[in-house]
């Protein structure tokens, strides 16, 4: 039985290695002369329509080029390039954020664009190159951006007679309207408040007047009191109101499965979950901007992805070619004309508000002139990971606020010390 | 063929086909050194060939890995790889993570609730054994297809299954007045929900050995043993058990090895982001973490190793307690 057991084990280990050897075929030396098949990592399954779009439409004009995209979900994205960029076999051109470039680019996994002939940033916003940029040189062509807004769910706000949200909000409106809006009978909340920190807590952190890092990237902002007051706000939700539900609850099911399928009245929630409530049946939804802190203070953090070449492509003139297309007005429209994203292409953010009007999407343009950069340092996962931990805990009463918070930044400030 | 006929054949062959030669070789039994012929070379070869394509599989799939993953759990990595030697730091890192003891605790916990679930995977093979005609195989692969149903999914359905506000079980609870925790986000209840999952998944495969395991017991001890007037029961316990020993004795050393390496359902079932995740991460899932998401792949090794040594003594002490309960027919 044992010696069956192996065998077994043995074909199952051969049969992981062919399909291994397959995978990685790809990439594998030819003649840039011949056809050329780019592998393009890309994690979001919403955008994948888009993405194969421009892809269909760069094969078309470069017959030569293939591209061949590779969805790995978001949980998972991270993990599976680093260990793929270990071993050498990362995809040619792939999808990078503002919170990984610095360890990309500083650990030489990136081809350097403005090396690059014909290189042009020009088109896109000061701040999304700035950040894709190390030590003078630009590793990202910049794709699209993104700002969180109030979701709600109109249909709710209607039975409980409460008005829609407005620009001119505030926390204590929030508070107002979830308290009418929470209806326990009905299995109704009136906010999803989870731990989530690019939707939730770093803008809520902001809007208190802290911050989740100093604009120097050196110091942890999670020890300062205006910080702490964001969190407690967001975490006063379920523990002091009883308007949103549980960690357990928004882990069993996701806050924003919950929002789309009319159980949650509010959520707050970037604009690239917007393909969701779009499809979700019987959720008659708007959105509207984030609201003011308690000192009038108004504010979203704004993140964007990129698209990068990897270092150890076999294939560095048609990856360049086709990065060149991603970044130029031709796909940055399909990505305006989809709605999936705000592309990154000055000037097409209106052809993405028009693209789905059923929604007030200029409620995440408005946003930009109170738009904070997404906090980061050189090596943002390290402390990111930590931090997320830190605050599973916290969200689910393992800890209190200030032990944690306090826990947080003294990860952080170790980490950061590191860079 | 076992290992010690196959020289002792060899050498009367030996004796046969290339005559007498210098003194030993004549004697029938062979001593430690073999001797060698052509016959008898090529015998060898042919095995070795046979063996060859597992035998090169293990080297290099098992073997080796073995070998590297010792070495490099005494050395430092960069996130984009590149190691330098550390010596034992690894290991002390492992040693002093605050995390160790209740990983640890609950990688023993979940073994042992898969230890637990044997039992029923008897009385299952046992029942399954009554039944005859077209439904025992239909019952059959009822009972299998957990086993071989990929774990991802198998995660997912149970994940929707132990919903806190949705799921089938604290509705179910609900109709008899329980009102049913948050199974896979409040971490009281975490190990508990897995080992009943491992326990399902594992059911399966159980009980297709121990079914095998109860048709080699000889019918006639049974009906020996109802003249003599025992009843089920006692059938049970005196014939069934002791000569079943030997299956819930392999089956017990595989749920050892699979209840300590227990990670999948961890990642999937409790997924990376969860106020539980603190309390119900095993010891394998601290190597997934520091070998795959902090990129700490010295840690990783050193946290493979101990696993594997772990692995090795208990596995060895398993098998000398079978000397004292396990019946070779």
């Amino acid at each position: 039985m044992f010696r069956k057991a192996l065998v077994l084990a043995g074909a199952g280990a051969l049969a992981l290695a062919a399909t291994g050897c397959s995978s990685s075929k790809s990439s594998s030396g030819q003649a840039e002369s011949g056809p050329v098949t780019l592998t393009y990592g890309i994690w979001d399954a919403k955008q994948k329509p888009a993405m194969q779009e421009i892809a269909d439409a760069f094969h078309a004009s470069h017959p030569n080029i293939t591209i061949d995209i590779q969805l790995t979900p978001n949980a998972d994205y991270w993990t599976k390039l680093q260990t793929a960029a270990a071993s050498g076999t990362a995809p040619d051109v792939f999808w990078m954020s503002t919170t990984r470039i610095g360890l990309y680019a500083g650990q030489k996994q990136l081809l350097s664009l403005s090396d690059k002939p014909g290189f042009d940033n020009s088109p896109f916003p000061k701040s999304l190159n700035d950040v894709y940029t190390l030590d003078g040189k630009q590793y990202g062509m910049p794709k699209d951006f993104d700002t969180v807004g109030l979701w709600y769910n109109k249909k709710l706000f209607d039975a409980a007679g409460v008005k829609y949200p407005t620009a001119g909000w505030t926390w204590q409106d929030v508070i107002n309207a979830a308290q009418k809006l929470n209806d326990p009978g009905k299995g109704v909340w009136g906010i999803a408040s989870p731990d989530w920190t690019q939707e939730n807590l770093f803008n809520t952190m902001l809007q208190a007047g802290g911050q989740a890092i100093t604009p120097d990237h050196k110091k942890s902002g999670f020890d300062d009191p205006k910080s702490l007051a964001g969190l407690q706000y967001a975490l006063d939700f379920i523990t002091k109101y009883h308007v949103s539900p549980t960690a357990q609850q928004m882990t069993d099911t996701q806050p924003d499965q919950l929002f789309a399928s009319g159980k949650v009245a509010m959520f707050a929630d970037g604009d690239y979950d917007m393909p969701e409530y779009k499809a979700a049946t019987g959720l008659d939804a708007d959105v509207a901007p984030l609201p003011a802190g308690p000192d009038g203070k108004k504010a979203t953090v704004i993140n964007g992805l990129a698209n990068v070449i990897y270092a150890k492509t076999k294939h560095q003139q048609a990856a360049w070619e086709f990065v060149q297309y991603l970044g130029s007005k031709e796909a940055n429209e399909i990505q305006a004309k989809t709605g999936t994203v705000i592309p990154a292409y000055n000037g097409l953010s209106a052809t993405w508000v028009a693209s789905t009007p059923q929604y007030h999407l200029q409620s995440f343009i408005d946003q930009l002139n109170d738009a904070v950069p997404y906090p980061v340092s050189k090596n943002t996962a390290a402390w990111t990971t930590p931090m997320q931990a830190t605050l599973d805990q916290i969200w689910g009463g393992k800890l209190d606020l200030q032990t944690g918070a306090k826990q947080i930044a003294d990860q952080m400030n170790a980490e950061l010390a590191k860079e | 063929m076992s290992a010690t006929e196959s020289p002792s054949i060899a050498a009367r062959k030996a004796a046969v086909g290339a005559g007498p030669e210098r003194g030993p070789a004549q004697r029938p039994v062979a001593g430690r050194r073999p001797r060698f012929s052509k016959a008898h070379l090529k015998e060898w070869a042919w095995g070795y060939a046979m063996i060859a394509p597992l035998f090169l599989g293990l080297v290099i799939f098992y073997l080796w890995p073995i070998v590297q993953s010792a070495y490099f759990s005494f050395t430092s990595w960069g996130v984009f790889g590149g190691q330098q030697w550390v010596g034992f730091q690894n290991y002390s890192s492992f040693m002093s993570d605050p995390q160790l003891p209740r990983a640890a605790w609950n990688t023993v916990k979940y073994s042992l609730i898969i230890l637990a679930g044997i039992p029923l995977s008897i009385v299952f093979a046992a029942l399954m054994n009554q039944v005859s005609g077209k439904y025992a195989s239909l019952y059959r692969v009822l009972y299998f297809i957990p086993v071989v149903t990929m774990p991802a999914a198998v995660a997912m359905i149970w994940r929707w299954l132990y919903n806190g506000d949705y799921g089938l079980i604290n509705y179910l609870l609900s109709l008899v007045g329980i009102h049913g925790p948050h199974w896979v986000s409040d971490d009281r209840y975490t190990v508990w929900a897995m080992g009943l999952v491992g326990i399902w998944s594992s059911l399966g495969y159980n009980m297709i050995i121990f079914a095998a395991g109860l048709k080699n017991i000889p019918r006639q001890y049974y009906e020996a043993s109802s003249l003599d007037g025992a009843g089920r029961i006692r059938q049970f316990f005196s014939i069934t058990l002791p000569l079943l020993s030997p299956s819930i004795f392999f089956v017990s050393v595989l749920s050892v090895i699979g209840g300590l390496q227990m990670f999948d359902m961890v990642l999937m079932m409790l997924g990376k982001t969860n106020p539980a995740l603190a309390g119900s991460k095993t010891i394998a899932y601290l190597f997934y973490e520091d070998a795959f998401v902090t990129g700490n792949q010295g840690l990783a090794a050193a946290i493979a190793v101990v696993l594997t040594l772990v692995l090795l003594v208990l596995t060895a002490l398993q098998f000398r307690l079978q000397k004292r309960w396990v019946h070779y027919g």
